[in-house]
């Protein structure tokens, strides 16, 4: 009956937002009076989980499952699911989760919500809030289902210690031929950069930048800051960077803790994909920019005088407080 | 090769959202619609395969009579023939079971569907779709090839991306990137022309259940004041962003 949790790890390292999915299994095993499972794919020491809530960990080692493969990450943990009696499922809305989740849903005949952003408001039924219209509206869905699949917003919840004596089981999970009927071929994937999903401060630059060229100085920032780069639309259609830095509506969304926009007019398509960021920093030269409405901070300025000049600031900053 | 083409029909991008009886229900008046973004782009994408490989494309829609403009739209741009199954889109896996009996009766060897609508932003209908009808499935898709039976995918990761192989039959979860925004083709007077002899097919829906059921909406509280800093004085952001905000 406990609460099931994906918790997923990259080379055998806990992200945090497996951490985060795994303080919220914990919050709902509590409303339903039951303890946390988490299921692990060659991840390493797992103990950490135990300091979130986790009481027992099914650890699949498997080189198969080197690789993320959707369908047959789903069909491990749909026997996980009925190994434990499982009634609800918590995961990510990582890119990885997001493709596996409706499949899972399919297998469980679960219902499935995404982008919940709360505990549930009830659990009989069991009632969840979600964004929904990206980010223009809340949206309260009933899972009316015998086993339900929660997809938990980046950032949404945080992370909530609450630590559990954690048992350990290896886990063997019958894999057939037809789970691997997508074969992954390659995986090309920068390791030094900090990505747009994984960031906890994101850099953003817009068409104020004027051009490519002047992307060095939003990188020195970013790097300053530990954060990752990010564009308006306009900048990755006319390639001056990569379309996956374009975050909005119909790029990625940004669920950061800060999210620092240059030369960014505020469009409503654009605001509509960040405004979950829970502060955000507004720097452009015209102080009737739409994004002044929509930020917490604001600084009236031309972007190529103030942007190196914060950097200097938060260096010194950064190298004060080590 | 037969394509289906999965056209959510959605509020512009611009729209104000605005509820009506009690917050339960979208507020259509005086909103635009549109075909979701992310499906417009495998559209286009569905054209290559039409025009360079001779391909079939239908595309298709779950929902009232109120959604035949947008996938009149969908012809415009060059889809054959539209399908439209009779019956509001009442969840993710209601909107799965109705396209699986079309992509059954149909016959086809490859969907095309968004990542996600801008509407409910579920993310679940082609993963749903495919599971249904044990199709392979790859989301977030930004690059798709097919030789004979075989497709060559690319599909974004966080951080990168990754190459796929999969046999048809085949359904992606798509996005831009597929093609280029200024790939992306505005129905011109020939089109819409056309268009109009083109089939609009309406089916019944089968009957069947739903897994989950909105009850209400609500809209985000309104923030607070910015507070406007004087470029000659950064160090107060930064303390601001240490000691308010307590992000860095
Ligand atoms: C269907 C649809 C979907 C869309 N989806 C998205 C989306 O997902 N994401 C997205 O971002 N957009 C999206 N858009 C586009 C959106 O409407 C805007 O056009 C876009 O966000 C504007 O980008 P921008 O702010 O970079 O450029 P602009 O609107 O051109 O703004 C540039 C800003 O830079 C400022 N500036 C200029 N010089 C300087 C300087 N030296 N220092 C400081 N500031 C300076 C200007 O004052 C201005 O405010 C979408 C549009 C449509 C129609
Ligand atoms: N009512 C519908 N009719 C046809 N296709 C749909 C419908 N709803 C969703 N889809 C397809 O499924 C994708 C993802 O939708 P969603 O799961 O609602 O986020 C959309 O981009 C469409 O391609």
């Amino acid at each position: 009956m406990s609460v099931l949790v994906y918790t997923e790890s990259e080379e055998g390292k806990f992200k945090k937002t497996a951490l985060e999915v795994a303080s919220y299994a914990k919050g709902v095993a509590d409303m339903l009076g039951t303890g946390v499972t988490a299921v692990t794919f060659n991840a390493g020491d797992t103990s950490e989980l135990g300091k979130y809530g986790v009481s027992k960990v099914l650890k699949v080692n498997s080189d198969k499952l080197k690789k993320f493969n959707a369908k047959a990450y789903t069909d491990a943990l749909k026997q996980a699911v009925e190994k434990e009696g499982s009634k609800v499922v918590v995961l990510s809305q990582s890119a990885n989760a997001k493709y596996l989740a409706p499949l899972l849903a399919v297998q469980l005949e679960a219902g499935y919500a995404s982008n919940v952003v709360a505990l549930p408001e009830s659990t009989d039924p069991l009632q969840v809030k979600r964004t929904a219209f990206t980010n223009k509206a809340f949206n309260f869905t009933n899972i009316t289902t015998d086993v339900k699949i929660i997809g938990v917003s980046k950032n949404a919840f945080g992370l909530k210690e609450s630590s559990a004596e954690l048992s350990e089981e290896e886990f063997s999970p019958n894999l057939s031929d037809g789970d691997f009927s997508v074969e992954v071929v390659s995986v090309d994937k920068a390791a030094d950069k900090v990505t747009i999903a994984d960031a906890e401060i994101v850099v953003s630059g817009g068409r104020g930048m004027k051009g490519p060229e002047n992307w060095g100085m939003l990188e020195e920032l970013a790097e300053t800051l530990g954060a990752a780069t990010a564009c308006s639309k306009p900048v990755s259609d006319m390639g001056w960077r990569p379309h996956s830095e374009h975050v909005g509506q119909t790029g990625k969304p940004v669920a950061a803790n800060l999210y620092i926009a240059i030369g960014i007019s505020g469009a409503i398509q654009h605001l509509a994909g960040v405004n979950a960021s829970k502060t955000k920093v507004v720097i452009n030269n015209d102080p009737e920019a739409p994004f002044f409405k929509a930020a917490d901070y604001g600084i009236v300025g031309d972007a190529f005088e103030v942007v190196p000049k914060l950097t200097e600031k938060l260096k010194k900053f950064k190298s004060d407080n080590a | 090769m037969k394509i289906l083409v999965c056209i959510s029909h959605v509020p512009d991008t611009t729209s104000k959202i605005n509820f009506t009886e009690g917050d339960t229900k979208f507020d259509t008046n005086g909103v635009q619609f549109v075909i979701n973004p992310n499906d417009e782009f495998g559209l286009t994408r569905a054209m290559w395969f039409k025009e360079k490989q001779g391909a079939t494309v239908d595309v298709v829609n779950v929902g009232g009579a109120e959604t035949e403009p947008t996938l009149r739209k969908a012809l415009a741009i060059g889809a054959d023939s539209a399908i439209r199954v009779n019956t509001p889109a009442t969840d993710g896996i209601y909107v799965a079971k109705q396209l699986a009996k079309v992509f059954k009766d149909g016959g086809y060897d490859l969907v095309i569907a968004g990542r996600e609508s801008i509407d409910y932003n579920g993310g679940m209908v082609p993963g749903m779709l495919a599971g249904l009808v044990g199709a392979n499935f790859v989301n977030t898709c930004i690059g798709l090839e097919i030789e004979g039976n075989e497709a060559t995918v690319i599909r974004e990761i966080d951080g990168g991306k990754e190459t796929l192989r999969a046999a048809l039959p085949l359904v992606i979860g798509t996005q831009k990137g597929i093609v280029e925004e200024s790939d992306l083709r505005i129905p011109n007077m020939r089109g819409i022309m056309q268009a109009r002899k083109k089939p609009m097919n309406v089916v019944e829906p089968i009957e069947t259940n739903t897994n989950t059921e909105a009850v209400k909406f609500e809209k985000p509280e309104p923030r607070g004041d910015i507070k406007m800093i004087d470029p000659e004085n950064l160090d107060e952001l930064v303390d601001l962003l240490h000691n308010e905000a307590k992000v860095i």
